[in-house]
């Protein structure tokens, strides 16, 4: 398979994980359609190295992943803190900054 | 056999991301993101990447979706709006944004004239992205970035905890603080460190 293919399914998950979080409200849904766009750059990251038969592509997508680890994890703190707070757990809901 | 391996893992990938965005529940969008985290590993062992394909398949869907399935139970998969919503409109003008953004990227890409896109890739060689090469480039050429993500895991986990701990006692449950975590006057594991704190610093001079 030629590698536009693989960049093609990459853009088609990147805009699913766009138009995720554009329309969903709830941070958690929000948070994964994040990682779906994370995880759509990896893949095109991967198919650039395979493109140029150099691996260092694949070494930025796993920097990737440990980032959006790091992400998940602080937005999952955020989430758990709003909930212990009785705080809605809705985006349009939280839209000041002030406690 | 390569194309339709390549469709499959492409339709899998493709239906766990729509699953993701459509599903009402939290907890079924967490488990079609799983699936579509299987089928992008699919994906990336086509691309020979096979020590990423391993990694994504055990951090990102064992560590990552684990830690999800539990903050979903906690926090309940309600998804009920409280609110009204913005109406047909505002979700109209998001999934245009979202296929203009489609589209514009089909044309770099397409439009792009890479004579390498229309190849099924160069250069494979035998070891190609195993883990040897991979540990191999993290300990010679990119030492720095291995340091710096560790430093960055480290610190996300520490900020986790405390944005996550338990307020037990404050009068306001609505103020967050992190200097008042740190000064330790209302956390639950503040007040050993006070006294400490004051012991070396002795008695007040004033």
């Amino acid at each position: 398979m030629s590698i536009t293919w693989y960049l093609l399914v990459s853009a088609i998950v990147f805009c699913i994980g766009v138009a995720g979080v554009l329309t969903r409200r709830n941070p958690l849904v929000i948070l994964l359609c994040l990682e779906l766009m994370l995880n759509a750059a990896n893949l095109a990251l991967v198919a650039f190295a395979r493109a140029h038969g150099n691996e260092e592509g694949q070494i930025f997508a796993l920097i990737v992943m440990v980032v959006a680890a790091c992400e998940v994890a602080v937005g999952l703190g955020l989430i758990v803190a709003l909930y212990r707070r009785r705080l809605p757990i809705d985006v349009d809901e939280l839209r000041e900054l002030q406690g | 056999m390569a194309e339709v391996s390549f469709f499959v893992a492409a339709l899998i990938a493709l239906a766990g991301a729509g699953g993701t965005v459509l599903l009402r529940n939290p907890f079924y969008a967490v488990l079609a993101l799983v699936c579509h985290l299987l089928g992008l590993a699919a994906l990336l062992l086509l691309l020979r990447a096979e020590f990423v394909a391993a990694a994504q398949v055990i951090v990102y869907a064992g560590a990552v979706m684990v830690l999800y399935v539990f903050v979903v139970a906690y926090v309940g998969g309600q998804d009920r709006p409280i609110t009204p919503s913005h109406g047909p409109g505002m979700r109209a003008i998001a999934l245009l944004f979202a296929s203009a953004l489609l589209v514009e990227i089909a044309i770099a890409v397409i439009g792009s004239g890479l004579a390498v896109l229309d190849t099924d890739g160069s250069g494979w060689f035998q070891g190609f992205g195993s883990p040897e090469r991979i540990g191999e480039f993290f300990l010679t050429k990119f030492l720095l970035a291995f340091e710096l993500a560790s430093l960055l895991l480290l610190v996300a986990a520490v900020g986790a905890v405390i944005l996550a701990r338990r307020r037990s006692g404050l009068d306001d449950p609505r103020e967050l603080s992190v200097a008042e975590f740190m000064r330790g006057e209302t956390g639950t594991m503040g007040t050993a460190e006070r006294g400490t704190l004051e012991e070396a610093a002795g008695p007040p001079q004033s």
